[in-house]
């Protein structure tokens, strides 16, 4: 056995280094919220070691429970337009000339370079009633007068989109680059249309790295804190928002802490589920 | 066999594509008659491909016009050509059952399910694949997934079945094997066939009409052994099975001069240059051995059981001759050896 590892290509013990990061940046933080999230709260301090299970009792209310389901709403809302636009995007991309994909490519990667406090701040300035396109369409005539679009759920899917078309195009790129051209060109000749070859080749044959891309994107927007409160209404403030507000403004580290980890079950049960839900046709070639 | 000779005749008119500075194909102008099995012959890069995928709809040409059975198809967009087509890579969805891949394009047309399973059914018969409509592509073979691809491509008695290369994944007995059937098959169903091939051999056995093209040009077109036979040019001659190609001289219609020595032409060679500089044409079996022939040295014997070839050397110029295992000739490597040509099958080509 010894033998066999001395001839593989990467030496195991390379295995530790992340292994070693995952432990002390990851898993002891994430074992130290969990124990938060059962301790005492203490009135006016911190929170005191112990065994209180009134952090999950709250989470469990209907307020909280609310606020899950609209974080999850929010965030599939935006998971979906996101890739909606990426796919054909993608698709598009993938038949242009070598450098035009690549300058395209670098601007979408630029794109990720911007924090998500620009993007909030300049989609809300962009919205605004003071200097947004409202002047634009009023100066077309085609409101009376300049309006505000923000803050909205419309002004919050914009941003969310926006920060998140990149992502859904660089996971989509890289199988839709792979497809043999043949596959379309095949349903071309069979009578398709290139909209029903799309639809019936196209989509179907990149299944997995959609619902790749809708995951990615439904995890990222649901992590979002920022966005929401600079451009979404209280009643859009995802629990990611809720919880910053909870452990910093309202210093009840152990609700925070408690609705973090219902957050993170919450997540991992529907990533699972849209996993189990792709795993049934048939197992690809 | 030749059913719908009229109806589904195609023809191209000066068909030209160019990509860039570069014509793929260059002035193409062909007629062909419907119900036939025609091969596109010729080295990679030669336009073969560019043809068939004009002819698709799949590239546009620069020029020219394609018309099937009289009517203009040239600027007809790909899915509505009612053709067939078996691309290289086969392009069977790995997404879809056996049974949907040869039914999809039933299933474009609006086919209820129950007739797209019958028809399936059908055309997986036709193709000897019985009882496999409900695998997966993936647990098929290679020989399999070929013959789900003609399937799927006859599936709607296509004006025109389009064929690239179809058979040059399988290895060799399986190629064989198909090349036989894929003929059977068309003279059964009398469609218009046109398949891609750089394989003399494939050309030979499969085709009603072998068209030869090389550097975007058709060289020669007509039936296998008139092709063989009778090449056109140098290139033809090459290219279709063996030739030795000899530099010579052709001092009037009836006499050559090879090397020196002076040889008369038979009425059955055939003369296709004026007197001057020429290339002699002689096929292997066509060459004799004879001692009043040109003068040569055995350099190679190779047995191959059912024939055998001896690969002489005449003034540094390689000839190969054929003969079968009766009628081998007693020579040993080195020995010098007399040559000559049987009358008519000597080709005199510019």
């Amino acid at each position: 056995m010894a033998q066999a590892r001395d001839d593989a290509p990467t030496p195991g013990w390379l295995g530790v280094v992340p292994g070693a990061a995952l432990l002390l940046l990851f898993l002891i933080p994430f074992g130290i919220m969990l124990a938060v999230s059962v301790a005492g709260r203490e009135p006016g301090g911190f929170y005191q070691w112990g065994f209180d299970l009134a952090g999950y009792r709250r989470v469990m209310s209907a307020f909280v429970g609310g606020i899950l389901l609209t974080s999850v709403a929010i965030a599939a809302g935006a998971a979906l337009i996101a890739v909606a636009l990426a796919l054909p995007f993608t698709v598009l991309l993938a038949g242009l000339s070598r450098r035009a994909q690549t300058a395209i490519l670098v601007a979408l990667l630029s794109v990720l370079s911007l924090s998500e406090v620009i993007v909030g701040f300049s989609v809300s300035t962009l919205l605004s009633r003071t200097a947004g396109v409202g002047n634009l369409l009023a100066w077309l005539g085609l409101t009376a007068e300049p309006q505000s679009y923000t803050p909205s759920l419309f002004a919050l899917m914009t941003g969310l989109t926006y920060l998140s078309f990149p992502y859904a195009v660089l996971v989509l790129y890289p199988p839709v680059a792979r497809l043999d051209p043949e596959l379309g060109q095949a349903s071309r000749t069979m009578g398709a249309s290139p909209l029903r070859t799309f639809a019936g080749v196209t989509v179907p044959l990149l299944r997995a790295p959609i619902l790749g891309a809708l995951i990615l994107v439904f995890v990222f927007a649901l992590g979002s804190y920022l966005l929401p409160q600079v451009l979404g209404r209280p009643e859009h403030w995802t629990l990611s928002v809720h919880i910053t507000d909870q452990a910093i403004y309202q210093s009840n580290l152990p609700l925070a802490a408690a609705m973090a980890a219902v957050l993170l079950l919450a997540t991992l049960a529907l990533v699972g589920l849209a996993l189990l839900v792709a795993r049934d046709k048939g197992a690809p070639a | 066999m030749q059913a719908n000779m009229t109806s589904n005749d195609l023809s191209l008119h000066g068909v030209t594509k160019r990509f860039g500075a570069t014509a793929a194909v260059d002035d193409v102008t062909l007629q062909i008659p419907g119900g036939r099995f025609i091969c596109l012959l010729g080295p990679s890069g030669c336009g073969k491909t560019t043809l068939l995928r004009l002819l698709a709809g799949l590239e546009a040409p620069t020029a020219g016009r394609i018309l099937v059975g009289g009517a203009d198809q040239t600027h007809v967009p790909t899915h509505r050509r009612d053709f067939g087509m078996v691309f290289q890579s086969l392009a069977l969805f790995p997404h879809l059952s056996v049974g949907e891949n040869v039914a999809y394009p039933l299933r474009i047309r609006g086919a209820t399910r129950a007739q797209r399973r019958a028809r399936a059914e059908e055309l997986l018969d036709l193709v000897r694949l019985p009882g496999l409509t409900d695998r997966r592509i993936h647990q098929l073979s290679g020989g399999q997934r070929q013959r789900v691809a003609i399937a799927r491509g006859l599936a709607i008695d296509p004006k025109l079945f389009l064929l690239d290369e179809p058979l040059s994944a399988l290895d060799a007995n399986l190629r064989e094997h198909m090349q036989i059937e894929l003929r059977q098959i068309q003279s059964r169903l009398g469609v218009t066939t046109l398949v891609v091939t750089h394989d003399q051999k494939e050309a030979l056995t499969m085709a009603d009409i072998v068209i030869v093209m090389d550097r975007g040009r058709v060289q020669q077109m007509g039936a296998p052994m008139e092709v063989y036979r009778d090449p056109a040019n140098a290139f033809v001659a090459g290219f279709i099975g063996t030739s030795n190609l000899l530099p010579a001289r052709l001092l009037d219609a009836a006499t050559l001069e090879v090397s020196g020595h002076r040889l008369a032409l038979d009425p059955a060679d055939r003369v296709k240059a004026p007197p001057g500089p020429v290339t002699l044409s002689v096929r292997p079996e066509d060459v004799r051995l004879d001692p009043e022939g040109l003068p040569a040295r055995v350099t190679f014997v190779r047995d191959l059981g059912e024939s055998v070839q001896i690969v002489l050397d005449h003034q540094g110029h390689e000839i190969i001759a054929l003969f079968s295992p009766r009628e081998r000739p007693q020579v040993n490597l080195g020995d010098a050896v007399g040559l000559a040509f049987a009358p008519g099958g000597r080709v005199v080509l510019p």
